[in-house]
């Protein structure tokens, strides 16, 4: 949340004072007065001010002075003149002094407004300014990532350690855990920020479109290669490549990317030509990729290559406490691309996203804000606009292993305990599914 | 519907149906019974001649001495241009949280802008002020959502944007208040 603005009124008289109060309190602003230069420097020393109001015309010290003395104290406020003396020597002078503005008495509304409105514009740019210069010397934000759990927290604090090695890193987590978002953190705040981050989504190619995906291809390399194409790899020189679901790559993939990620040096399809490209590795997987190479099905030489660094990604369900931070966020963010007002949710419904467990994790809490902004009443989310009350009539006081038992069990039955379709079916590896079969104790009848 | 009423102090002559237009606005919004009074407050200690002009500060201290105890809050409909010292000019003015406030339908006038007379959109704009300074008076600040009554208004074209609704965030939050 954006930081609220504060303003200090300096003017010996009560109904300017008064005045000014009233008004800037209503536009949200944090307002404090002072009768004179005495008291409205006494409060400085005790508390910064993002703006000061000051009369020129006053008992005692008058606003000028007050103004260099403020300029003496370790503080940057925006100053702004004001009087009802209008006279063009006080307002060069202020402006001399480096006063923001200078304003006479009685203002246009329309002008106070304005004044104050670019007045707050400034102090909320300077404010922004120091955030992204800590911003890159600190860890990088990444829209998205957010969260003030420990599980989340320790991750954050993996990627800030991890970022600035050249190390491979392989990022695991279940489906919707974040993990393109992790990688691109990783890319943000390591020294290769500057250079891109080339993302490949392994499991949507076929082998040889990957190939020539991630290698390039010459003209005339195959049917349809019209032109000369540089590959991911290639394209990565000086970032990083992000290759999601690495675990789906075929075993002739596998040799290729281990030979690439030793020398660094590849040949486009239908070329001859060695290229160089420096770049840095980062995978992702939501399988066991050591399992995977227990029984064979990953490469063990590159499963070695790739996972210098393993940094794993807690489901949501292990992060309950992010949920209403993740809902609030995704709220202003749909609402915010709708334009649409942002709508809030209500406090039961919260208890019962709180409650959920979300296989979808956060891609699924997501989309779930999404749906209920679409086809909600515009004003508050309610619990009708989510799709879990279906699931948590459902819930029984079974635990999660009971139904993970029960389910793998009815579909080994209905295909006759053929343990390949039922592991499509369940959509895991028939490693997987071995043990679980063994740690569930399940029997063919 | 809300035991205490809000009290329409009128200084000055306002049309019967206006009045009740007011009051069904009033009650609709802020769930409260709505209780006129006529008043013939002597608001000439209050006119500056210099400014040509009423300072709403020193009415708006004489309506909150006068207010009286049973009333949730008491807005002042006036007639008159209305000041505060720093300003050349206010539509209306409100303690936020506070229990008075008070309004002029002077400046809400198309004439004052060398455009043609037009009664219904004065009336349409004195309606919006009313509830937008009733908001204040109920904790409300400005707001920055262009259609929304709260939204600050220095011209009266600025008040012709806006509806004479809160928006959904200003609705929550007045329904919190009330």
């Amino acid at each position: 949340m954006a930081k609220q603005i504060s303003i200090l009124i300096v003017d010996d008289e009560e109904s300017v004072r008064d005045s000014l109060y009233n008004w800037f309190i209503d536009d949200g602003y944090t307002v404090e007065c002072a009768e004179d230069a005495k008291k409205a420097l006494f409060l400085l020393e005790e508390k910064n001010y993002d703006i000061i109001l000051t009369d020129v015309k006053m008992p005692g010290m008058d606003g000028l002075e007050m103004h260099k003395r403020i300029r003496t104290m370790n503080m940057q406020p925006i100053v702004i003149i004001m009087t009802a003396f209008a006279s063009v020597d006080t307002a060069v002078q202020a402006l001399k002094d480096g006063a923001y503005d200078y304003i006479t008495k009685p203002f246009d509304p329309d002008d106070l407004s304005h004044l104050i409105r670019n007045a707050a514009a400034q102090v909320a740019l300077k404010n922004e300014n120091e955030t992204l210069k800590k911003k890159i010397t600190t860890l990088i934000d990444v829209e998205d990532l957010i969260g003030e759990s420990d599980a989340i927290k320790n991750v954050l604090s993996e990627v800030e350690s991890v970022a600035q090695s050249n190390s491979s890193v392989i990022i695991t987590g279940e489906s919707g855990t974040g993990k393109e978002l992790i990688a691109r953190a990783i890319h943000a705040n390591s020294p290769r920020k500057y250079f891109p981050l080339i993302n490949v989504h392994c499991g949507a190619l076929t082998e040889s479109l990957l190939e020539s995906e991630l290698f390039g291809h010459e003209k005339g390399a195959f049917t349809g290669a019209t032109f000369n194409r540089k590959g991911r790899f290639e394209m990565a020189d000086g970032g990083s490549i992000f290759l999601d679901e690495i675990a789906t790559i075929t075993p002739k993939m596998q040799i290729e990317l281990l030979r690439v990620l030793e020398s660094k040096t590849f040949v486009r399809v239908g070329g001859n030509k060695e290229i160089a490209s420096d770049f840095r590795v980062i995978c992702a997987t939501n399988r066991d990729l050591k399992s995977m190479v227990k029984s064979g099905l990953f490469r063990e030489d590159l499963f070695y290559r790739l996972n210098v660094v393993n940094i794993t990604i807690p489901p949501l369900r292990e992060r309950v406490d992010d949920i209403p931070l993740l809902a609030t966020h995704f709220i202003k963010k749909y609402c915010t691309s709708m334009s649409r007002d942002i709508i809030r949710i209500e406090s039961t419904t919260m208890d019962h996203l709180m409650k959920f467990e979300f296989p979808g994790n956060v891609r699924e809490l997501e989309n779930m804000i999404e749906r209920a902004i679409v086809i909600g009443n515009g004003k508050e989310i309610k619990l009708k606009d989510l799709p879990i009350i279906k699931d948590i009539s459902q819930n029984s006081i079974e635990s999660l292993d009971d139904l993970e038992k029960k389910h793998i069990n009815q579909i080994l039955k209905k295909y006759n305990w053929n343990i390949s379709r039922t592991s499509r079916a369940l959509k895991v590896d028939r490693v997987t599914l071995y043990n679980k079969i063994k740690k569930y104790k399940l029997e063919q009848e | 519907m809300k035991q205490k009423p809000i009290i329409l102090v009128t200084c000055g002559h306002f049309e019967q149906r206006v009045i009740k237009l007011i009051s069904e606005d009033i009650t609709n919004v802020f769930q409260h019974p709505v209780e006129n009074k006529e008043c013939s407050l002597d608001i000439n200690k209050h006119y500056n001649p210099g400014r040509r002009q009423y300072d709403a500060n020193g009415i708006l201290e004489y309506i909150t001495s006068l207010a009286p105890e049973q009333a949730i809050k008491v807005i002042g409909l006036y007639r008159v241009d209305l000041y505060i010292p720093v300003l050349t000019y206010i539509f209306g003015q409100a303690i936020l949280n506070g229990k008075t406030g008070l309004v002029s339908l002077y400046r809400l006038r198309n004439e004052l802008y060398g455009l043609e007379r037009n009664n219904d959109l004065q009336i349409e704009r004195f309606r919006k002020v009313i509830i937008h300074e009733l908001g204040h008076m109920f904790g409300l600040i400005h707001c920055h959502q262009t259609n929304c009554v709260m939204r600050s208004s220095s011209y009266v074209e600025d008040i012709d944007q806006k509806n004479r609704d809160f928006c959904n965030n200003c609705k929550i939050l007045l329904q919190e208040k009330l």
